[in-house]
């Protein structure tokens, strides 16, 4: 209890002393709030995307090819236990040999090469449309149907959706990189500042230890103004993807429209945007507990 | 109840600023020291703030020898005393309010009776409804008698002061030298530096002449 209130009395003379200088305040959080914007931006475009290539792979085929020779009973055979590994989760369509010839015959102009050949070139195929799967269903089925026996060769098509995933994945891994770095850069310039709030606020300290200051009676308040800045900068960030979201909402919709795609490009959630500032206070925090303790010393 | 036994102080550099000095000062009592400048006044008085540490010798308060208090007892011992300083060291972006505020902030002073100590400090030395002010709205007097307030609000049993009259109209310093009377009748031990001893002759108080760093 005592501990608590020693550390809002701390809060309120770093807020005051916060308030006593409004532009230089502002624009601190300014800076910190344009580094940690961009991330959080990019996260949140990140999630969009994640839920849109969700919803696109909703619907994928998989083409599973039968050696030419299978017979007519195997190919049976096949269709049943192909049914028997989607239980209910999708179709099956048989498309016999028969029947690709005489679609690839109805391509003007490619029946000549037909004619040419010897015999029906195609193999028995079926297609299988599942209602909706991920990626890693999706594999797990390729794998098990090439295991079939007389299969040939089994196509996902949805490969696409997988390369998505994979650019998402990819998406992820260099924005927590930016995010690091931004991360870095937001510690040291509450690092800087707190050593210029240092040196302005010089007179106050060396007073304060002729009065009887504890060290950290005296450090506590620029932890908590390092903090402050933190989340005021969170919160400018937190804003300015709000405004991003805004500014991108109407042209992605349009966008997943020509696709025929239902798509409402959400804004940061309540969670995120606990994380986001959290994370700002305490990166915030951090680089003025380095600072306060390389500088404090030096200066009184 | 303050006591110097043998004290020396050198600086790095090898500048001697006392010398074997034994001083006994009795509980209540006011003690002025005169000399010269760079006689070892101001440093007398850092000795017992323990904002310098004697080369040799110790000094004890109420027989405690606070020249060997460890830097984390400091903050404690210095806030026990009122401590004026050669430089006022007032904060001037605060209003007078807040600045005989810092000393009860500091010692965590619930507000409400802070601020009542506060506007009694400020009452006590004549600047009664300047709450508000900023230092610079005040006058050379009014800004020591403000720096005076800060250092009584925690109503300490010894106040320091160094040299407080310098720089003042006449006038004034008898005034600031007339407050210090006032306390020490109130039963605070007052041990004050003047170049100017006259000043506070008509106390009688106990005299302590210095001269290159010892007692006359
Ligand atoms: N921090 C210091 N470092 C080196 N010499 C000092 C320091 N402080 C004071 N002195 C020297 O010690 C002597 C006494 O100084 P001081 O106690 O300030 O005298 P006074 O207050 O009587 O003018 C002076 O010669 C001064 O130059
Ligand atoms: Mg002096």
């Amino acid at each position: 209890m005592n501990w608590l209130r020693l550390q809002m009395r701390a809060g309120l003379r770093a807020a005051r002393q916060m308030l006593r200088q409004p532009f230089n305040t502002l624009l601190a959080a300014l800076v910190v709030g344009i580094a940690a914007a961009l991330p959080a931006t990019g996260y949140m475009l990140l999630g969009n995307l994640q839920r849109l290539a969700g919803t696109v792979s909703a619907a994928p085929e998989i083409s599973v090819f039968m050696q030419p020779a299978a017979s007519a009973d195997t190919v049976k055979d096949t269709e049943k236990k192909i049914r028997a590994l989607l239980a209910k989760d999708g179709r099956v369509e048989l498309i016999s040999r028969d029947t690709a010839l005489k679609r690839f015959r109805d391509n003007e102009g490619l029946s000549e090469i037909l004619d040419a050949l010897p015999e029906n070139p195609f193999a028995d195929a079926f297609v299988v449309r599942l209602k909706d799967a991920d990626a890693q269903r999706l594999e797990a089925l390729r794998s098990e149907l090439s295991k079939l026996p007389e299969v040939e060769h089994v196509q996902l098509d949805s490969d696409w959706a997988k390369r998505l995933d994979a650019l998402i994945a990819l998406g992820r891994q260099a924005l927590t990189m930016l995010a690091g770095v931004l991360g870095l850069g937001l510690v040291a310039v509450t690092f800087n500042t707190i050593r210029l709030q240092l040196l302005t606020q010089r007179d106050e300290i060396e007073v304060s230890r002729l009065l009887g200051a504890t060290d950290a009676w005296i450090r506590r308040p620029f932890h908590w103004f390092g903090a402050l800045q933190g989340l005021l900068g969170g919160v400018l960030a937190g804003l300015l993807a709000l405004v991003a979201t805004r500014m991108l909402a109407q042209p992605m919709g349009e966008l997943a429209g020509l696709y025929s795609l239902e798509f409402v490009l959400r804004p940061l959630a309540a969670l995120d945007w606990v994380v986001l500032l959290a994370l700002c206070a305490l990166l915030g925090w951090l680089g003025a507990s380095a600072s306060v303790r390389r500088h404090l010393s030096r200066i009184a | 109840m303050i006591r110097f036994e043998q004290v020396t102080k050198r600086y790095p550099g090898g500048h001697t600023a006392l010398e074997r000095v034994d001083i006994d000062i009795a509980r209540g009592e006011m003690v002025v020291v005169t000399g010269h400048s760079g006689a070892g006044k101001s440093t007398l008085l850092k000795l017992l703030a323990v904002l310098e540490r004697p080369t040799e010798g110790r000094v004890l308060v109420g027989g405690e020898n606070v020249s060997a208090l460890k830097r984390a007892a400091l903050p404690y011992w210095r806030r026990s005393i009122g401590l004026i300083m050669q430089d006022q060291r007032l904060l001037f972006d605060r209003s007078a309010f807040d600045n005989v505020m810092l000393p009860l902030s500091i010692s965590s002073h619930p507000p409400r009776e802070a601020a009542k100590r506060v506007s009694a400090a400020l009452e006590r030395v004549g600047l009664a409804g300047r709450e508000k002010a900023m230092p610079v709205e005040l006058s050379g007097g009014e800004q020591q008698r403000l720096t005076i307030a800060r250092a009584i609000v925690n109503r300490p049993q010894i106040l320091l002061a160094d040299e407080p009259t310098a720089h003042l109209d006449d006038a004034y310093a008898r005034d600031i030298a007339d407050l210090f009377r006032s306390f020490n009748e109130a039963g605070v031990t007052v041990l004050l530096t003047t170049h100017d001893g006259g000043l506070f002759e008509r106390y009688a108080p106990r005299r302590l002449s210095l001269a290159h760093g010892t007692l006359q």
